[in-house]
Parts: C-alpha cells; sequence; structure tokens
C-alpha cells in the first residue's frame, strides 16, 4: 500500500494526527539532504574547460569535483537530464589517461553540514537506516566503486553501482544501513562526504566494497579494482541528477523551487555582494560591508575576479583586491584596494557584474 | 583528501595593525582568508604551515 493511501486512512480514521504516526518512510517535505540534487543552481558558471585540479568548478553549486593527474575535463551544467528534470552534472574528458598512476584520483563529491545530520542519530543503538537515491548516464557502461564518508569517526562506507546502457539515464538506489559507531560533532564540519568515483589508481582500489560502514584505515578502501576508468578516452561523458539521500527507503525525488535552492546554496557560495562604505584614500579605496543573503556556515573567503568598481562621486575606481577582510558568518566586510587612490571620506558605491558578467566579487564558505 | 594548492600566503593588517585577515594565493587565485578555523581554505593554510610545508608571510 502507497504511502499516500496510508495517510489518506489516517486521514479518514478520525485519529488525531501525532508525529509518532508519520515514520521516517512516510513522504514528507525537507527530507532530502543534498542540496541542489536536481543541479538547478550554477552560480559560478555554467561551464569550466580544461580542468586539470580539483576545487569548486562552473558547474552546479555544492558538488566538488576532485581530481588529481587524471585527465583533463570540461565540467558543466547540462541541460540533458531524465524526464521530469532540467539539469544535470556533466563531466567529460578532454585529454585521455588510460594508464593512470597509482595515486591519481577523479571524484565527484557532495559535503553535508555535520549540524544537519544529528537526527541521524550515529554512534547510537537507534542510527537511522538511509537511501541514497540518483540518476545517472555515462558512455561507458559498467561498474563504478562509490563511498560515503565521515569524517569525524573515520568511517567508510563503499559500494558499487553499475550502468548498463551506454547514454542512457538509469535510476540507482542505494540502501546505507545506520552506523552505530561514532557520532557525528554537532557543529558546523563536515558531517557526510558523498563520493562518486570517475576513476582511480590502484592504490586506491581494493577487489570489493564494504556494503556496510567500517573503520576507514586505507584509501584503497576509497574505489574498486575493477571500476571504470571514464578517463581512458578523450569524449567519455559522465552525468548525474535528482541525487537524493534521505532516511529510511527511497521517496521520488524532492524537487525544490529555485529560490529556495539557491539560498541553501548560498550558505556555502554566493557572488557579487552589493555594498556601499567609506573611503579610506589611498590605495585602499573603500571598507565596504553589506549582510550576506543568508547566514553563512563560516566565515568566507573573498575573491575579486575581473575589474568590479567603485564609484565615490569622483569617478569610477577599479576594485583589484582585497587589502583585510574582517567578513564573520553575516556580515560581509572588507577593505577593498587598487592601484590607483580614492578619496578619503566620500561615501562610496561599489558594483561587481553591473557592467560585464565576469567582474566579480567572490564569497565562500564551502565545505 | 583535500586537493588545494596554496603557492603563497601573507598576513594582512588592519588600520591598529593588527592581524585581521590572510592574503593567499590558492589554486591559482588571490584570496583574502579570514582566520576562521571553519573556512576550508584558513584550515589548509594551517594544516600546510604545520607540516611544515608552507610559510605565512609577515604583514608588510
Amino acid at each position: 500500500m502507497s504511502q499516500a493511501r496510508n495517510f489518506a486512512d489516517l486521514l479518514a480514521s478520525g485519529t488525531t494526527i501525532t508525529s509518532d504516526k508519520l515514520d521516517d518512510n512516510a513522504i514528507h517535505g525537507n527530507r532530502n539532504l543534498i542540496i541542489n540534487g536536481a543541479c538547478t543552481i550554477s552560480q559560478r558558471g555554467t561551464s569550466e574547460t580544461g580542468i586539470t585540479s580539483g576545487g569548486y568548478k562552473n558547474a552546479p553549486d555544492r558538488f566538488k569535483f576532485e581530481l588529481s593527474s587524471l585527465g583533463t575535463w570540461t565540467a558543466s551544467q547540462s541541460t540533458d537530464a531524465p524526464d521530469g528534470f532540467s539539469n544535470s552534472y556533466k563531466l567529460e574528458c578532454t585529454t585521455a589517461d588510460a594508464s593512470p598512476s597509482a595515486d591519481d584520483f577523479c571524484f565527484l563529491q557532495h559535503f553535508i553540514e555535520a549540524q544537519n545530520l544529528q537526527h541521524l542519530k550515529y554512534g547510537t543503538s537507534g542510527a537511522k537506516n538511509l537511501t541514497l537515491s540518483f540518476w545517472v548516464k555515462s558512455n561507458k557502461t559498467g561498474t563504478y566503486g562509490n563511498y560515503l564518508y565521515r569524517q569525524d569517526a573515520l568511517r567508510i562506507y563503499s559500494y558499487s553501482y553499475t550502468i548498463n546502457t551506454a547514454n542512457t539515464w538509469e535510476y540507482k538506489t542505494i540502501n546505507i544501513s545506520g552506523d552505530t559507531t561514532g557520532a557525528i560533532a554537532n557543529d558546523n564540519g563536515r558531517g557526510i562526504r558523498i563520493s562518486f568515483t570517475i576513476g582511480t589508481g590502484s592504490n586506491r582500489a581494493s577487489g570489493s566494497v564494504s556494503n556496510s560502514w567500517e573503520s576507514y584505515t586505507n584509501k584503497a578502501q576509497e574505489g574498486l579494482s575493477n571500476q571504470v576508468n571514464l578517463a581512458d578516452t578523450v569524449g567519455n561523458t559522465w552525468q548525474i541528477t535528482g541525487v537524493q539521500l534521505e532516511v529510511g527507503e527511497a521517496t521520488p525525488f524532492e524537487h525544490r523551487s529555485y529560490g529556495d535552492e539557491l539560498r541553501r546554496c548560498q550558505r556555502y557560495y554566493y557572488e557579487n555582494p552589493a555594498f556601499i562604505g567609506v573611503g579610506l584614500g589611498s590605495s585602499v579605496i573603500a571598507r565596504a560591508t553589506a549582510t550576506h543573503p543568508t547566514s553563512m556556515r563560516a566565515s568566507p573567503s573573498l575573491t575579486i575576479a575581473g575589474s568590479p568598481e567603485a564609484f565615490d562621486g569622483s569617478g569610477g575606481l577599479v576594485v583589484t583586491g582585497v587589502s583585510s577582510n574582517y567578513s564573520n558568518t553575516i556580515l560581509f566586510n572588507a577593505d577593498l584596494s587598487n592601484t590607483g587612490s580614492g578619496s578619503s571620506g566620500r561615501a562610496v558605491c561599489v558594483v561587481a557584474n553591473l557592467y560585464t558578467s565576469s567582474n566579480k566579487i567572490k564569497v565562500d564558505a564551502e565545505l | 583528501m583535500n586537493n588545494i594548492t596554496i603557492t603563497s600566503a601573507q598576513y594582512c593588517n588592519d588600520i591598529d595593525g593588527n592581524q585581521s585577515s590572510i592574503k593567499a594565493t590558492i589554486d591559482g587565485s588571490e584570496m583574502s582568508v579570514p582566520l576562521d578555523p571553519a573556512n576550508r581554505h584558513y584550515a589548509e593554510i594551517m594544516r600546510q604551515v604545520d607540516a611544515g610545508t608552507l610559510t605565512i608571510q609577515e604583514a608588510e
């Protein structure tokens, strides 16, 4: 019987509905622990070519590409997606490496903030079972060895999935037992890392996956020796979307509004704060401040890209850097510098992408 | 795994001469990093300092 039928029966019975009557498998909102699982938000940009090192790329938010000496890649927010979805995270190999060295690796990862996982009751006898579900597509069929990792307790859960048909969207579900060993710290650090393997060298691969939580003692636990190497041929592609991690059994993907998902992403990264400040003169043109769009996870790092401008009534000055960063989780606050000189005491208006979208101020508190 | 490349780091002082942040070149981009242990860039800078592979220059 469907959960919807159960719920309808519950309503019809005249029973008072209390939280204990809605178990973990009931379909309710806010159940997906993944942010931007449908890959709709891509604040940094929609494509980045020539990738040879890891980091958060111009591709869907909250997914981090990790790469060490295993090919060259293009990462993008693709509009190719399964029915009911608009976007996916796409990786395409542009320089091949068919024979990885032992320590090479290539992963796509997603980090969940630890304080958002306290209801899993990990480290207790009541630890909750989870299900990870996702849509995946690749031109290369075969076995992929993935893992989840808990940094606080140094625990890993490895599993595999198979792509059966080339260039076809396939839906995968992975059941993950609750871990009764080691708690997840109730803080703003990394709670669970979800890692999708694109390819690895022999030092990050073993003959089998655990399909259970175990102590992390060796990086060979991260991969599988018969894992597909997506870096072996130029033009190989791998795409993912509809990523959902939830308590209990798999339920249909929880679609959120664009605005809702954007605000969730901005806790970790956003661009182009709009602010005013006061001129400090000399090469420090302004002390500028603004409220972040939402409370950030941690005090953010700041990066100036392109040529944002500051106007103080006497003309436009190009912002070339940040001479001091006082920002915290609530406020953007920084001294902005340039190579010329501003006017001390004047009100300053700073704009980033008013004329050119590549002129940016990046605010980064990612995990 | 934290695959971050840091090629330079220097403290920045506020107008009173107190350390306010770190200017660092991280993965090829210049960043202003707050002195917050929860910030992943600051945590990685300090990890590399502890490992003896990175030195933070004093403010100018």
